[in-house]
């Protein structure tokens, strides 16, 4: 799936954008330290838009081009900003076998969001991700650090609406 | 040269110790087909087109990259290997937009060359879903169809050999595409425009941004008086598009082309390269003896300038502020030619003919308008021009040789060697060394800059005055050099950057050649050795010395340097920003 690129406007701080230059600080000088940098990044902005991977770009003098492509390459990293609550729902192979598609399919129409997109009020953000490792309650969803396992559709809008208010 | 003994297709070799299968095999005349290799450049082994059975190996290997080692048994051509290769044919096939018969590379296309070779008799034999497929027509000088892209990477590894990397792979898999940083538009990024990712695309995925209809248009417009003129490589390489050899000297045959296609003057681009030296090595002694900005940095290359416009606008200061060649010829057909020749400057259609994609943006820029038009209207390739003489039906291998029209197509053999890295140097020392000292110097032969090292420096002592110039082409070599001048670390006096590895004739806009003739031909060596001999050959071999150049300075321009000469012939420079 092609990395869906957001056009929210970037809401960062001063103190995100230190918080950037220490960890690009850190890391530096290691050998291929582009990839926790970019790890670090987005715990710190919760996303890697074009404004922060410029940043980097310039730190570690790496085209722009070359940490897009790696940004577009691993599915960790996302390039649309997180809601408040983040609904991720696993399509791996085992949640995706048990029905986590419908699942998804679900939320994106509660929510009236697209995968990877995040609601106008930054509320709530959807993300379709890779095993969360816990095939064993498939299918899976997450909303921030909270797991809901065997899921069905019909659950989906009343755990969503514990987080509506 | 240290050696190892194998065996290919059970012949003994020895072979180079160090040197890949691929390389090994070429030597003995056994071709392996490649797709995505370019040696030095792009050594992935991701394309499987070259894969050989190595006895002991566990499956096939890829031959660009696997060494040769003491006691290897390899096999080019066995029937498993021939099924590879053809499967990843179909494959590579089945993704791709077989459009074949209206693509600009329809048979000088390295992926239909070897579906045919093959044998490949259903090319749609794997077909279903297809990758997502991006069009990209926003910058000036090229168009990118990734419908016909194969993923070889050679644009990506191009791109980053120069020192720019604004294209490249992105996404993952089945969804992996080449483009830019966020997917923005190849005009929103900082493109130099060299072009060098077109002449290493195997595919009809990156081509020019075709203006020959719009020159045929004004050639057939009564009102318009087309005038054309081609830059000094262009005669050298345009042969290649009519299956001639490389390095053939085409002038002859290329000026009758020229007349046939209906251009009301053949001009040379290599006057406009006589008048660029008289300026500049003008302004090299101005800036030597007035303690100004030094070194000085030629300004012929318009992928350099733009790159400098971006990645180091610190130094544009350092640019010499003479209009290219280009420019200076267009400036010069627009003011004098026209006034001369009573011709109103609205009227004029010039054409250039130019190795180079840049050139295309040069002539849209600022302050490149002597005549309140621009200098030049449009900016054609060695391609561009190759297929408007096949469309015109001009058997051009068997055209008569013609002389270029006078006066703006008289010159010297120093504006010929401007088509290879060292000659705008070579060219503008002759100038400068007769003007320091007074005399006409025999020894006008600057070797020691010549060649194909990626830096050549040296120190001239002209008229009691030590000169230390440094050349150099392709980007990435050019930044070793730029840096140095940032942190005040060299003390050179006049440095020439051109854009492209080789010098404008490897440009960006110069006939494609197969990765075959690139990875084992010697192309650049081949076309810059025709203008040195182009060179030797000429009767007058300093800029100066011109019959053009003197009655352009007589009757209009004055001395070099001259104030009507900044109003026509000289430009200026912004800063560009990049990311964002």
């Amino acid at each position: 799936m092609q990395k869906h690129i957001s056009n929210a406007t970037f809401k960062g701080t001063k103190e995100q954008k230190k918080k950037l230059l220490d960890a690009i600080k850190k890391h530096k000088q290691e050998k291929g330290a582009l990839m926790p940098i970019l790890q670090e990044a987005q715990t710190i902005y919760g996303y890697l838009p074009i404004e922060v991977q410029t940043i980097i770009a310039r730190e570690l003098n790496i085209p722009l081009r070359e940490i897009f492509g790696v940004s577009t390459f691993y599915s960790q990293f996302s390039l649309t900003p997180k809601g408040k609550y983040n609904v991720s729902v696993c399509l791996g192979t085992a949640c995706y076998v048990k029905g986590s598609g419908d699942i998804l399919k679900k939320v994106s129409s509660i929510l009236g969001i697209e995968a990877e997109e995040c609601t106008k009020d930054g509320k709530f953000s959807l993300t379709a991700c890779r095993c969360v490792g816990a095939c064993g309650l498939a299918p899976v969803m997450t909303i921030n650090d909270n797991v809901y396992g065997r899921v069905t559709v019909d659950q989906v809008e009343g755990i969503l609406s514990k987080y509506l208010e | 040269m240290e050696t190892v003994n194998i065996k290919i297709n059970g012949k003994n070799v020895k072979a180079e110790k160090g040197s890949t299968i691929l390389e090994t095999a070429r030597k003995e005349g056994i071709i392996i087909p490649t797709l995505c290799y370019l040696k030095g450049i792009n050594e992935i082994g991701a394309c499987r087109m070259c894969v050989v059975e190595v006895k002991g190996a566990k499956s096939l290997v890829a031959s660009c990259v696997y060494p040769v080692s003491e006691g290897m048994e390899i096999l080019t051509n066995s029937p498993t290997i021939q099924k590879s290769r053809k499967t990843t044919l179909e494959l590579l096939l089945s993704n791709h937009n077989r459009d074949c018969l209206s693509c600009e590379r329809n048979t000088t296309c390295e992926l239909q060359k070897l579906a045919n070779d093959f044998g490949i008799e259903n090319a749609g034999i794997y077909d279903g879903k297809v990758s997502p497929h991006t069009f990209d027509d926003s910058s000036l000088h090229l168009i990118r169809d990734n419908s016909k892209c194969i993923l070889c990477r050679r644009c990506e590894a191009a791109c980053r050999a120069q020192h720019v990397a604004v294209i490249g792979a992105n996404n993952r898999g089945f969804d992996t595409q080449m483009g830019c940083a966020f997917e923005k538009n190849l005009a929103d990024v900082p493109c130099v425009s060299c072009g060098q990712c077109i002449v290493s695309c195997p595919t009809g995925a990156l081509r020019e941004r075709d203006c020959g209809d719009d020159v045929m248009d004004a050639i057939n417009d009564p009102e318009k008086y087309v005038i054309v003129h081609t830059a000094p490589s262009i005669r050298v390489t345009l042969g290649e598009c009519f299956d001639m050899p490389i390095g053939s000297n085409v002038k002859g045959k290329m000026v009758s082309a020229l007349r046939r296609l209906g251009f009301d003057k053949v001009f040379d681009t290599d006057f406009g390269a006589d008048l660029t030296i008289m300026e500049e090595s003008h302004e090299l002694i101005d800036r030597i003896k007035n303690k100004g900005v030094l070194p000085l940095i030629t300004s012929c290359s318009p992928g350099w300038i733009k790159f400098c416009e971006y990645y180091y606008p610190d130094l544009i200061p350092n640019l010499s502020t003479c209009k290219s060649p280009q420019q200076m010829q267009g400036a010069i057909i627009k003011t004098w030619y026209a006034k001369e020749n009573g011709l109103d400057p609205k009227n004029i259609v010039v054409v250039s003919v130019m190795p180079c994609t840049a050139k295309k943006f040069e002539i849209v820029r600022e302050d490149e308008n002597a005549a309140g038009a621009p200098d030049n209207d449009f900016s054609l390739t060695t391609r561009e021009l190759s297929r408007m003489i096949k469309t015109a039906g001009i058997d051009f291998k068997l055209l008569p040789d013609e002389e270029f029209d006078p006066i703006l197509g008289v010159s010297t053999g120093a504006s010929a060697i401007f088509g290879a890295t060292g000659g705008v140097m070579e060219a503008a020392l002759r100038t400068a060394a007769d003007t320091l000292t007074g005399k006409s110097l025999e020894n006008i032969d600057y070797k020691e800059i010549r060649g194909n090292n990626d830096i050549r420096e040296a120190v001239y002592n002209i008229a009691g005055m030590d000169i230390k110039v440094a050349v150099t082409s392709g980007l990435n070599n050019a930044v070793k050099i730029l840096d140095k001048i940032r942190d005040g670390t060299a003390d050179y006096h006049f440095v020439e950057i051109m854009c492209c590895p080789g010098g404008c004739i490897n440009g960006g806009g110069q006939p494609t050649q197969s990765s075959d003739t690139r990875n084992f031909v010697d192309l650049k060596g081949l076309r810059s050795k025709a203008l040195y001999e182009e060179d030797k050959n000429l009767p007058l071999r300093k800029s100066h010395e011109s019959p053009a150049i003197k009655k352009i300075y007589d009757e209009f321009l004055g001395e070099p340097g001259s104030k009507k000469a900044h109003e026509i012939l000289h430009t200026s420079y912004v800063k560009r920003d990049w990311l964002l």
